[in-house]
């Protein structure tokens, strides 16, 4: 049985822990608003640029897809993954399921695979999994911006066109909602043109094209790889934040839930305390009467 | 019909305006202007000044490369960088114009040819973010600075 003053000790250290993760809990729900708000804002040039390129890629006919470095599909001997992950923990299982789920793709595949990573919390998974680590980026901040991703964006595509890797996919979290956060693997490099509208095929070749669609399509296609590896890195972002305010919203009920549990037990004891005292004087009493 | 006008980056939303009577853009062949009815166009953006012409004025962005697409008097602007005039930081663009004057005369004297490079790009973006920066706002019927 413990004692009153270890009891009195252990309320102090869980009442102190529930005001550290409160606090993060609230820094981190506040982080997650304005990284879901960067997320939103760089949607509508993501969309455009799909939709041009998807216009183009029709208009331009497959002479330019063919010969385009980043969509030529080569047989396949190396590969290239790019891992996106938080910098930090305290966000739940977020990490664990990231690199859980990239190293069981890495595990899975039949060729070599070469790892760019992202985030710290990748690049520690893989270091220890003694895996090839080509490239890695840490730091990147909460609010990434896109000049900030850019040199991710050159490592791998130069990856790609040198033919030290025939294919990239990238591995990061898509950030469906505040709850849930899901590992997602998809093929970067070459690029897949989207598929375009019905409506958008019948206009794409009425386009003029200045200078020319080989040269708008020669810019646009690393333009279309850098708004890709954006993306996920925000989604990243917004993925931690949402993670780091549930897990700390959860350890803070916890740490109420045992405060009180512990609470209860001192008030016990404290009685119990009483009790034996008063047991101790009532007997002492009865003693002297007698 | 005027033109609906859209300028957006990678980061976000720049403007998007409708009513406008003519745009003025930095294609790479050189200055466009694109009015009402236009063909549907596709080009790619160099470096420059790009301006919305309305009968109430006229407001001036500096772009930093990218694409624009024309089509049925909608314009898509997907710019590598964008800013309006009057959000530019002068200041910060004429600090940024003396470090890149510094690191030029340092590259030319290492023979550093990257470098060199570096140091005129970012010259040209500082002194074209001061160039859109002295363009406020202008009201019709006022005087046009330098003629």
């Amino acid at each position: 049985m413990a004692t009153l003053r270890q009891l009195k000790r252990r309320i102090t250290s869980v009442r102190n822990t529930a005001k550290i993760t409160n606090a993060l809990q609230l820094v981190a729900a506040s982080k997650m608003r304005r990284a879901q708000d960067r997320a939103l804002q760089a949607r509508p040039y993501a969309e455009q640029l799909q939709r041009v390129l998807a216009g183009l890629a029709n208009a331009s006919g497959d002479d330019e897809e063919s010969t385009h470095p980043l969509l030529t599909h080569r047989p396949v001997e190396n590969i290239g993954i790019l891992h996106i992950t938080p910098d930090r923990g305290l966000c739940g299982g977020l990490n664990a399921n990231l690199n859980r789920a990239a190293g069981q793709w890495v595990a899975t595949q039949e060729h070599p695979v070469s790892i760019v990573s992202v985030g710290k919390k990748g690049r520690e998974f893989f270091a220890r999994a003694r895996t090839n680590i080509g490239a890695e980026f840490t730091e990147l901040g909460d609010y990434p911006r896109p000049s900030d991703t850019l040199a991710i964006s050159r490592v791998v595509t130069q990856d790609f066109i040198n033919g030290a890797v025939d294919e990239v996919y990238i591995s990061y979290p898509r950030f469906v909602s505040t709850a849930s956060q899901v590992p997602t693997i998809a093929r970067l490099l070459p690029i897949e043109p989207p598929a375009a509208d019905e409506a958008e095929e019948g206009l794409a070749g009425d386009y003029i094209f200045e200078p020319s669609p080989a040269v708008v399509f020669e810019r646009l296609l690393p333009r279309y790889v850098d708004m890709i590896i954006y993306q996920a890195v925000l989604e990243n972002s917004a993925s931690f934040q949402a993670a780091q305010m549930v897990a700390m919203k959860n350890a803070t009920d916890n740490a109420s839930e045992i405060e009180q549990e512990l609470t209860l037990t001192y008030n016990k004891a404290r009685q119990e305390q009483i009790t034996n005292e008063l047991l101790d004087i009532v007997g002492g009493a009865a003693a002297l009467e007698a | 019909m005027p033109l609906t006008v859209e300028i957006v980056t990678a980061e976000r939303v720049v403007r998007v305006e409708e009513g406008v009577d003519a745009l003025i853009v930095p294609a790479t062949e050189g200055q466009l202007t694109i009015l009402p009815s236009h063909a549907a166009l596709m080009t790619t953006l160099d470096y420059g000044e790009l301006i919305f012409r309305r009968s109430s004025g006229e407001e001036f962005f500096a772009v930093g490369g990218g694409f624009m697409e024309v089509k049925n008097d909608r314009v898509s602007v997907l710019a590598d960088a964008a800013e309006v005039s009057d959000e530019i930081d002068v200041d910060r663009a004429e600090q940024a114009r003396q470090r890149a004057e510094a690191r030029l005369r340092q590259a030319r004297d290492q023979q550093s040819e990257i470098d060199l490079a570096r140091a005129q790009a970012a010259l040209q973006r500082s002194l074209l973010r001061l160039r859109v920066a002295g363009r406020r706002r202008r009201l019709p019927g006022a005087p046009r600075p330098g003629g």
